[in-house]
């Protein structure tokens, strides 16, 4: 018995195990000092922390890791350009930014909820469809509606043809505000305070909201959306809520993530935000169907670890500073693979396991 | 009366005809003829633009094609696709490298990537067969996880021919390799048609219908049926005796095949070469193709392949012409997006028999 656990322990954390053996191995070799470390990674907790957030509440709903958390990506990039044009600085823009995110948000989430629930049973490949459909819809806006139809004043973010945004967009006047709100510094290693604040509380909130009705609701469904029909709760709005909320939560987590960078490449900053976040979480141990908070920043000291040395470590053995940056790209795909293919084949063990106790069951019955 | 009935049947027709045809396709369809009309008005040779399109669908056409066994056998779209493609690449890298040259070298760039394609596509299809009911997701990520390892490969493996090697280094490939004196046109010049502007890649086309015809062939042989068989029901086909994984993994393994020969076949049209990120997204284009052509999630025929090809690659040399030319405003790489992932979104959304 005491085996059998013990293997399972093994596979559970075999992700994270790895992850650990390949920080150790690189670390040294690429030769970065452990203080420039540390603080790369605190910088990294407090830029992507908010965005991993927003995936866990589909995970509960038993509706995957949402591909489409893009959508609430470019929400809150809209947010941040029409700010940047209406020349509101520092913490205000950043709040008026996430003020007119979130409607755009939760309509996005509204659309991918309800294509969703068309498409039971193959949700992440919808989603993460749905996410490439919709980066078409924001280009249309973005490079062709942005000036002639929504207005855009200054040209210093147009393009130079008049119409249009420029590919980057800079976010001078917000840069690193909210990170610098409550300035700490521990040993050289510099603290956003506030942003990590920001951070507890949405960690409080899905704390919280786990033991709401709705909280619960969106469990039993995330367990069997048949016997959650039964029991008389509304399947697919619970699924839409789900989807709501971390597109929601996914847009406001890109403006701390921006507000962080400094500026916004508007054409590719989100195309690759959610494959790194969903890569992030599995590293953590996640899986497509349980995920925690612990999981959450375990997956981004280790991922983030992993990609401040493998483009260096990678210079090191090989002389060609490309490997690494392959290699890096090659770890985040190859992750993800893997831990979709340990999914499907325990959802198989267990429906066979679920047949066998009820050929069981029926014959005890019969006897 | 009699007029009402007759309008309410009529409109009825119509309607019927209309979800035969998907309210989607229709609309493509539309603006493809629309397109077509529209562009001698606006200064934009329609013969060019025929030949274009006409070039295009001999380049795309046999990756569509790749599609069909998968879908098939039951194993959903093939976004798995860029493992193929990644197969063609080795062979046509190779080719090179073994100091083939002209026409000959397209001929053993088949021969060497079939290997490739065959060993790749019976891991590919062993997963598969692991993990059924999630395919489209995993073999998505397949794709992906391929392309960046080979990203790595690309710059590692021995390669030393000059045509191919970034010139300082020695070695590590270049991101695109030109066909010039090896198989560029290869299949293209074989019998080309040249009317005026009009110009027919006939030896492509020829070894497309070839390829197309041998698809439709198989699909009717004993192996052919059993493979329809195991993907409209599965359970019923075990029982009658069909080995259902193998069926899958030849779908698979023949799907990975056509991917390289196709991508050999875009290569030869395009002339050049492209390694890493290139094959990347590749599969979208051609899932979208093969959709747009008709077929669902579980059903695909040649004529779906044919038809899609010609509809998505016709709005794809379209659009930007005919735009350009109007308004002088080159939406088409929108247009594009909007339209193929539209398709893919369309069709993963229709009610089948697992969704219910």
């Amino acid at each position: 018995m005491n085996k059998i656990n013990y293997s399972d322990y093994l596979r559970r954390f075999s992700v994270p195990l790895m992850f650990v053996i390949i920080c150790a191995v690189c670390a040294p070799i690429s030769g970065l000092s452990p203080s420039y470390l540390c603080n790369e990674i605190v910088t990294r907790m407090g830029r992507n922390a908010f965005l991993i957030l927003s995936l866990l509440i589909p995970i509960m709903a038993g509706m995957g890791l949402n591909f489409s958390m893009t959508l609430g990506a470019m929400a809150g990039e809209i947010g941040l350009i029409l700010v940047s044009d209406w020349q509101i600085v520092g913490i205000p823009g950043m709040i008026l930014a996430m003020i007119v995110s979130v409607p755009i948000s939760a309509l996005l989430g509204l659309f991918c909820g309800k294509v969703l629930n068309m498409a039971k049973g193959r949700e992440m490949i919808t989603s993460y469809i749905i996410s490439f459909f919709i980066n078409g819809i924001y280009q249309l806006i973005v490079l062709y509606l942005m000036g002639p139809v929504i207005p855009i004043k200054h040209s210093n973010i147009k393009l130079p043809r008049g119409y249009g945004i420029r590919n980057t967009v800079s976010l001078l006047s917000m840069r690193q505000k909210l990170d610098n709100l409550i300035p700490l510094n521990i040993g050289g290693v510099k603290i956003p305070v506030a942003t990590f604040i920001i951070i507890f509380l949405l960690c409080l909130v899905i704390i919280w909201f786990r033991k709401t009705k709705l909280g619960q609701d969106m469990r039993a469904v995330g367990q069997d959306m048949g016997v959650a029909r039964d029991s008389g709760i509304d399947v697919e709005r619970t699924r839409i809520i789900s989807m709501v909320l971390s597109t929601v939560f996914a847009g406001i987590g890109m403006i701390i993530y921006l507000q962080n960078m400094g500026n916004i490449a508007t054409y590719s900053s989100h195309s690759q935000i959610g494959m790194f976040c969903i890569a992030a979480l599995l590293v953590g141990g996640a899986s497509v169907e349980k995920a925690s908070i612990g999981n959450v920043f375990l997956g981004i000291i280790l991922f983030h670890t992993m990609f401040i040395v493998a483009p260096k470590a990678g210079t090191v053995i090989t002389g060609d500073s490309m490997i690494g940056e392959y290699f890096r790209v090659f770890v985040s795909y190859a992750v993800i693979t893997v831990a979709l293919i340990m999914y499907e084949t325990n959802k198989r063990k267990n429906k066979s396991k679920a047949g066998e106790q009820l050929a069981l069951a029926q014959e005890e019955a019969n006897e | 009366m009699t007029e009402k009935t007759n309008t309410i049947t009529l409109s009825d027709r119509v309607k019927d005809i209309a979800k035969d045809f998907g309210l989607p396709r229709l609309i493509i369809t539309g603006f493809l003829v629309l397109l077509l009309v529209v562009s001698p008005f606006v200064g934009a040779d329609l013969p060019t633009q025929i030949s274009n399109i006409i070039n295009r669908f001999s380049w795309n056409g046999i990756l569509v094609l790749a599609m069909v066994p998968m879908v098939h056998s039951g194993c959903g779209l093939n976004f798995g696709l860029p493992l193929g493609i990644i197969s063609g690449l080795l062979g046509a890298t190779l080719s090179i490298e073994l100091g083939f040259s002209g026409a000959f070298s397209f001929l053993m760039a088949i021969l060497l990537a079939t290997p490739f394609a065959l060993v790749f596509g019976c891991i590919y299809g062993w997963l598969l067969n692991k993990i059924k009911g999630g395919e489209m997701m995993i073999a998505t990520y397949v794709g992906f996880s391929s392309v960046s390892l080979m990203c790595m490969m690309w710059l590692l493996l021995p390669y030393h021919s000059p045509n191919m090697v970034w010139g300082m280094a020695g070695k590590g490939l270049r991101t695109t390799i030109s066909l010039e004196g090896y198989y560029t046109q290869a299949l293209a010049k074989i019998l080309q048609i040249n009317i005026g502007n009009l110009s027919i890649p006939t030896g492509s086309i020829l070894f497309f219908a070839l390829l197309a015809f041998g698809m439709w062939a198989f699909l009717h042989t004993k192996t052919g049926t059993a493979m329809t068989a195991v993907g409209s029901n599965p359970e019923f086909a075990r029982s009658s005796g069909v080995n259902v994984d193998k069926i899958r993994l030849i779908s698979v393994v023949m799907s990975t095949w056509l991917a390289a020969i196709g991508i050999l076949v875009y290569e030869q049209g395009f002339g050049f070469i492209q390694l890493y990120m290139a094959p990347f997204y590749m599969a979208l284009p051609a899932v979208s193709a093969i959709l747009i052509g008709g077929a669902s999630v579980n059903k695909a025929s040649v004529m779906n392949v044919i038809i899609g090809t010609i509809l998505f690659q016709g709005i794809v040399t379209m659009t930007p012409t005919v735009m350009n030319n109007m308004i002088h405003l080159d939406m088409s790489e929108v247009i594009r997006i909007i339209v193929s992932n539209g398709m893919i979104l369309y069709a993963l959304t229709r009610k089948t028999e697992e969704t219910k």
